[in-house]
């Protein structure tokens, strides 16, 4: 009796200072809020205090002068296509090279890996000049295809692992009822890797939707600009001007965060999973 | 046979070809090109390029103490960065895998500040330490808040470390609960059977089972901040006076804002080259410690 109430105090108490380090973790997007609806002259007065009046226009200006529906639907456009074929393609050279494992799929497959040690830096110059000169420059499929060039070595890398542990037989029998190779991927293996899809699809989707140095690299037209790039250009513009500044981070942050607390808990498994395979 | 034989290589162009043809594009031929133009002089714009040898290398590590400065700030920011981020992310794991009410919330919580991209981050950020924290300082007069955030060379390295650690430590977190729960209950009441105090728990249960997920974290962690380049950009863009500039950032000015492409490249091959002997030399090390634990 007497353990169990110490345990329970000993609970509460690592309760409490949790739930304080919580609060200082959020204050950040406290001050970021409060801010960006208030007028620039009670913003410079104190920061810290709640709004005196609640100044909703200043979104709709930000809205506006960032043109955010054009920025969010060139993310969208870029993240979701980048994502489908990173995965698709990604799962069937696994497959492959897990099925067929001759030793130019194994030299490949630990080019792949090697590959993922390489800093996006270290290419990035030589990389707008072969891009240029394939015509991919300042395009958003030009964009989606450098996506999939850099998504593949990991993607590849987590289906590999992933495909090893799928048993064969499920394939034979398949085959065994004259299921040619395509059929048995497409019907029988593909529904079998959706687990590590979602992974995949999670990691790459955090990744593509807040990369700012590549498409600023590729892309050059204001109406071509995803998000990052979009508010960059507007800071630029706009520093110090907080009254604008603070309404278009917030609407910058707010479509990840949303779908974040959506599929908080596949986030949390494909980050797992993630780890335990790299 | 023969027919056997075509069958294969068709299905090793469909499924292997795209992958392949992808990443040839934009990794393979652009790492090659690299290393060529880092033995020459290429401007990026002209199509000249004259061949200079290892003239590039020799007036980066000579006749560069910005390059130099820039790996010293980014050497410093790496080791306590990845310290704090881990010290964090574990301490937060340990408690948040004890049985508290709010454990799902805050677990919510303190992994949000991942999901946003680092340029964003540090734009927030430079609202928080030029005003958010004047405001706190007048209002508490504490000593802290009132420096001059981002200002000199100091506050701007632990302003970048602080929102780096804040951003980072919910991912490691993640890890290290996972890797908690995998720790067979009854190890753990083994030792409170036989009088094991919580702290002799920690340090002789739990901390040697989450060893490799330790390596996983260290690995990490090592990889975002030694080629942190979104978050320096939005908050301090590497001053004052680039104090606070990565060799990311460094690599980017030389090509992008001087328009020498070669000795960029050039910095960007000891660059790669510097991230791959960490990087195995890490993995080593931290692995060989897993087996001995």
């Amino acid at each position: 009796m007497e353990v169990s109430k110490k345990y329970r105090f000993g609970t509460l108490a690592t309760e409490i200072v949790m739930v304080v380090i919580a609060l200082l973790f959020l204050i950040p997007f406290y001050f970021l809020f409060v801010n960006s609806v208030k007028t620039f002259g009670d913003l410079l007065t104190n920061a810290a205090s709640w709004p005196k009046s609640f100044e909703w226009h200043n979104y709709a200006k930000a809205w506006d002068m960032t043109n955010f529906p054009t920025a969010f639907k060139n993310s969208l456009i870029v993240t979701v296509f980048s994502n489908l074929l990173l995965a698709l393609f990604s799962a069937m050279a696994a497959y492959r090279m897990v099925r067929h494992n001759s030793r130019f799929n194994r030299f490949l497959f630990a080019v792949f890996v090697a590959a993922m040690v390489i800093p996006f830096q270290s290419i990035m110059i030589p990389l707008v000049k072969v891009m240029s000169s394939l015509g991919l420059m300042n395009s958003i499929p030009g964009l989606i295809v450098s996506y999939l060039g850099f998504g593949v070595p990991l993607s590849v890398f987590l289906f590999h692992g992933f495909v090893k542990s799928i048993p064969l037989e499920i394939e034979e029998a398949a085959r065994v009822d004259g299921t040619n190779t395509y059929g048995t991927f497409f019907r029988i293996v593909l529904p079998l890797l959706k687990p590590m899809f979602v992974t995949v699809i999670i990691l790459n989707t955090l990744w593509i939707w807040n990369d700012y140095l590549l498409p600023s690299l590729v892309l050059q037209s204001a109406d071509l600009r995803t998000i990052p790039i979009a508010t960059f250009a507007f800071f630029g513009q706009f520093t110090k001007q907080w009254d604008l500044a603070l309404p278009a981070l917030v609407l910058g942050i707010l479509p990840v965060i949303i779908f974040f607390l959506a599929m908080q808990k596949y986030i949390v498994e494909g980050i797992t999973q993630g780890a335990v395979k790299g | 046979m023969n027919r056997k034989k075509t069958s294969g290589l068709l299905q090793q162009l469909v499924f292997v070809g795209p992958s392949t043809l992808f990443f040839t594009v934009i990794i393979v031929i652009p790492f090659l090109l690299g290393l060529y133009y880092s033995f020459t002089s290429w401007n990026g714009v002209s199509g000249e390029v004259t061949w200079v040898g290892i003239d590039n290398f020799k007036q980066i590590l000579t006749k560069d103490p910005d390059f130099g400065k820039a790996f010293w700030f980014t050497v410093r920011f790496t080791v306590i960065g990845i310290i704090l981020t881990n010290l964090l992310g574990f301490f937060l794991a340990y408690f948040l895998t004890k049985p508290l009410k709010t454990r799902n919330v805050l677990r919510t919580v303190f992994f949000m500040p991942n999901v946003i991209g680092g340029l964003l981050l540090g734009f927030i950020w430079q609202f928080i330490f030029v005003k958010g924290f004047a405001a706190v300082g007048s209002a508490t007069g504490w000593h802290f808040f009132n420096l001059p955030w981002l200002g000199d060379a100091t506050t701007a390295f632990w302003g970048i470390v602080i929102v780096f650690v804040w951003q980072t430590a919910g991912y490691l977190m993640v890890i290290y609960i996972s890797s908690i729960n995998n720790i067979p209950k009854d190890i753990i009441e083994a030792a409170e059977i036989d009088g094991a105090s919580r702290l002799q728990i920690l340090k002789t249960v739990i901390m040697p089972l989450v060893m490799p997920a330790v390596t996983v974290c260290l690995f990490l962690a090592i990889s975002w901040s030694f080629k942190m380049f979104d978050l320096n950009l939005s908050l301090t863009k590497g001053g004052p006076f680039r104090s606070t500039e990565s060799v990311a950032l460094n690599i980017y000015n030389e090509a992008f804002q001087n328009n020498r492409y070669g000795l960029g490249t050039a910095k960007a091959i000891i660059f790669f080259v510097v991230v791959a002997v960490i990087t195995s030399l890490q993995v080593k090390l931290t692995k060989s410690k897993e087996v001995e634990s």
